[in-house]
């Protein structure tokens, strides 16, 4: 059976001979499960029986004869990007799929000019905000703090890519510590704030260098390919010249949601 | 540091904003800033510059003595190299 897996606009088709799997990812992907069947890439997934989960096992990815061979401790694929197509390896469990399909997202935006970004966001008034900052810097408790007229589009991973004016973000079902799938939505990107918490709730100017390097280190790269690096660089370097980037300097309480509208 | 002939490495990508040159490795994705003396560097790393030629530059932009400017260089350019960001060469690249 299949289910397309439907984020960023991007479905990507999973197909399973194992029912128990299939409810794995129905349960996992919740809204994202798009009922039609277009989609832009293809994941046949092969199950091996269940071993010792190695999460921490680096990550390779890297481009053979012009096929993706993405591994990890649990998990190993193959996909195709001329026809889209590829296979899993792995056993019936929820994290190796979902590495795979952040890789795979990854790899397929940088072509497109957009990127996966260590960040919240969440959509407020019809436009979406990014809170991009390391583990620690808030991006959990501001996700907790939403109030109920903001959507949190996700709590962790912050989907971007380039629209027609400017840059539109997605919700992702990639969650951090709030453990809860992101809206399955989109709406233009309003701003970018750098998270900091402090004794006060405040927005400070920051300019495009600091921009660009903040950016750039909250990026999720997995591919260690010249060409690739290379787009997602110049990509980072647009999307400052074109969205605003601030530092939220925030107390760990509901009243920095004022700031942000 | 004998004098030598560092090339910038083409798997990088670099860019220029605000006076900071950023450079990423395409190999580890590592980030580097670099500031005004090792952003002279880098632009000098041509494969056809000698270090002694981009000390020189060095002193003349920056109002340092030579021996500032050599200890500076010697010791940016082997950070870069053992990053792989520089590559060294005890001889100029032709053409």
């Amino acid at each position: 059976m299949t289910l397309t897996i439907d984020i960023g606009a991007m479905p990507i088709a999973v197909t399973t001979d194992s029912p128990e799997f299939a409810a794995l990812l129905q349960d996992r992907y919740g809204s994202f499960i798009n009922p039609s069947p277009a989609s832009e890439a293809s994941l046949d997934v092969d199950l091996i029986p269940s071993r010792t989960i190695e999460e921490d096992e680096d990550v390779s990815v890297r481009l053979e004869s012009n096929r993706w061979i993405i591994t990890r401790g649990d998990f190993r694929a193959e996909w195709d990007p001329a026809t889209g197509r590829g296979r899993v390896r792995q056993s019936i469990n929820p994290y190796s799929i979902d590495g795979v399909l952040r890789i795979l997202h990854s790899l397929m935006l940088a072509r497109q000019g957009g990127f996966l970004v260590h960040a919240a966001s969440a959509v407020r008034n019809g436009r979406a905000f990014i809170f991009a900052g390391v583990s620690g810097a808030g991006k959990t408790t501001l996700s907790r703090l939403a109030p109920p007229d903001v959507e949190v589009l996700t709590d962790e991973i912050s989907y971007v890519r380039p629209a027609a004016d400017g840059y539109e973000a997605f919700g992702t079902p990639f969650a951090g510590e709030l453990a809860r799938i992101g809206a399955n939505l989109r709406a233009p990107l309003a701003a970018l704030y750098l998270l900091v918490q402090g004794p006060e709730n405040r927005i400070e100017p920051v300019d495009p260098a600091e921009a660009a390097r903040a950016v750039l280190r909250n990026i999720l790269f997995f591919a260690h390919d010249e060409e690739l690096v290379g787009q997602v660089f110049q990509s980072v370097f647009d999307f400052v010249a074109r969205v605003p980037v601030r530092r939220l300097i925030f107390t760990p309480d509901a009243r920095a949601w004022e700031l942000i509208a | 540091m004998t004098n030598c002939y560092p090339t910038r490495s083409k798997q990088v990508a670099a860019r220029m904003l605000g006076g900071e040159m950023m450079i990423m490795s395409a190999q580890n994705t590592t980030l580097f800033n670099l500031n005004d003396v090792g952003s002279l560097i880098w632009n000098a790393a041509d494969g056809r510059t000698s270090l002694d030629e981009i000390v020189a530059r060095l002193c003349v932009e920056f109002e340092v003595t030579p021996e500032t400017a050599r200890h500076d260089a010697e010791t940016f350019i082997e950070e870069l190299a053992s990053h792989g960001i520089l590559l060294l060469s005890d001889r100029p690249k032709e053409n």
